[in-house]
């Protein structure tokens, strides 16, 4: 993974381009990330920088916290994540801003979800549920969940009512739209996961980057031709 | 929220006031090929709806004896201008009737006489001016 930049979904809002199309688009707000630690293999083992963002006031965090903090000369931060370097990336020294993105480029972002409560299987898992009327009497169930005395057991995974939301989620692939550095904003096409307000990671996105283009051969050079050989 | 309220306000154009029951002509910019050109749609405003960015309205006329409606989004740019007519005198915010009407009275409505229209019509005149003189100085 590489080294993204941690925000806050502030809302969602449209933009409409030169030509007239409107691209509904999620406003993320991402203050400069203060680096708090940069750890080594030769220190902690692995190679990763944690960066802070959005000031906390001082009481409200811990006294080893605080301690944490004061040594990487930091205000105290709400939102604290560690990034690993993608292969071959270097880890970067100053704050982590939005400019380390540019329209057009794809991103994944990360939150959590917002929390739907207890729900039965039709709106969690999709399942079709049964007929409502011609006598049915059961109409937002189950159904069937396994098979007979083979294998006698319900199989692990299976969908059934529960907890939905409130959970980690990526969305993939997600284009920006606009970099304002001034208002350290962000404007990502799409929804991403959480409510308005909620913290989230952006990061350049591991899938559906566009190929990086072969290198284009040397010329094959005909070494009958002497006056081409120095090309 | 101010931010997105910035964003949004970096986006909404200045246009002529007008209101429902207004006859119009909207300058739509049309790009046919790789060539830009200048449409005009010309009607009665029928409906208006959104706030700030998302404000649109719907401008109906009836061409070739069958009845066409438009919506706009007003903040688009592909909306150069719009240009006010007639000034109409309607006691509804939409005015659906006129889809059932046939001929001569579903092309306009009551235009609005009053002392003031003349003097709004002038002020509308000088405001326009102002906006293009305004359009043409960013240009």
């Amino acid at each position: 993974m590489s080294i993204g930049i941690l925000g806050q979904k502030v809302g969602m809002t449209r933009v409409y381009d030169d030509a007239g199309t409107i691209t509904p688009v999620t406003v993320i707000l991402a203050e400069p990330n203060a680096i708090l630690q940069t750890k080594t293999i030769d220190n902690d083992g692995y190679s990763s920088i944690q960066v802070g963002v959005f000031d906390q006031k001082e009481h409200r965090v811990t006294k080893p916290e605080l301690g944490h903090f004061k040594k990487a000369g930091s205000a105290p931060k709400r939102f604290v994540q560690e990034f690993r370097p993608a292969i071959g990336e270097e880890l970067p020294t100053e704050a982590l801003t939005v400019t380390r993105f540019k329209p057009g480029q794809l991103v994944d972002v990360i939150g959590i979800s917002k929390g739907k409560g207890f729900q039965g299987p039709m709106k969690k898992h999709n399942f079709h549920g049964q007929g409502a009327a011609h006598g049915s009497k059961t109409h937002r169930r189950n159904g069937a969940i396994g098979m007979r005395s083979t294998p006698g057991r319900i199989y692990k995974n299976h969908g059934m009512a529960g907890h939905m939301g409130d959970e980690k989620v990526t969305v993939q692939n997600l284009r920006i739209v606009q970099v304002r550095e001034a208002d350290h904003v962000l404007l990502i096409s799409g929804a991403v996961p959480g409510p308005s307000g909620s913290y989230v990671v952006v990061r350049t996105a591991i899938k559906g980057q566009p190929k990086a283009k072969a290198v284009v051969a040397a010329k094959a050079v005909n070494p009958m031709k002497a006056s081409k050989a120095n090309k | 929220m101010k931010l997105i309220e910035k964003i949004e306000g970096e986006q909404v154009k200045n246009h002529v006031p007008f209101r429902v029951g207004d006859s119009v002509k909207v300058h739509t910019r049309v790009r046919e090929g790789d060539k830009e050109r200048t449409q005009i749609f010309a009607g009665v405003v029928i409906a208006h709806k959104g706030r700030g960015l998302n404000e649109s309205f719907t401008v109906r006329r009836i061409s070739y004896g069958e009845g066409v409606e438009r919506v706009f989004p007003l903040n688009s740019p592909r909306i150069e201008k719009i240009e006010v007519e007639r000034e109409g005198k309607v006691r509804r915010a939409k005015l659906f009737y006129l889809r059932g009407r046939k001929g001569k009275e579903a092309l306009f409505v009551k235009e609005r006489v009053s002392a003031t229209v003349a003097k709004k019509a002038k002020a509308s005149a000088a405001r326009k001016v102002k906006a293009d003189k305004e359009a043409a100085a960013k240009k």
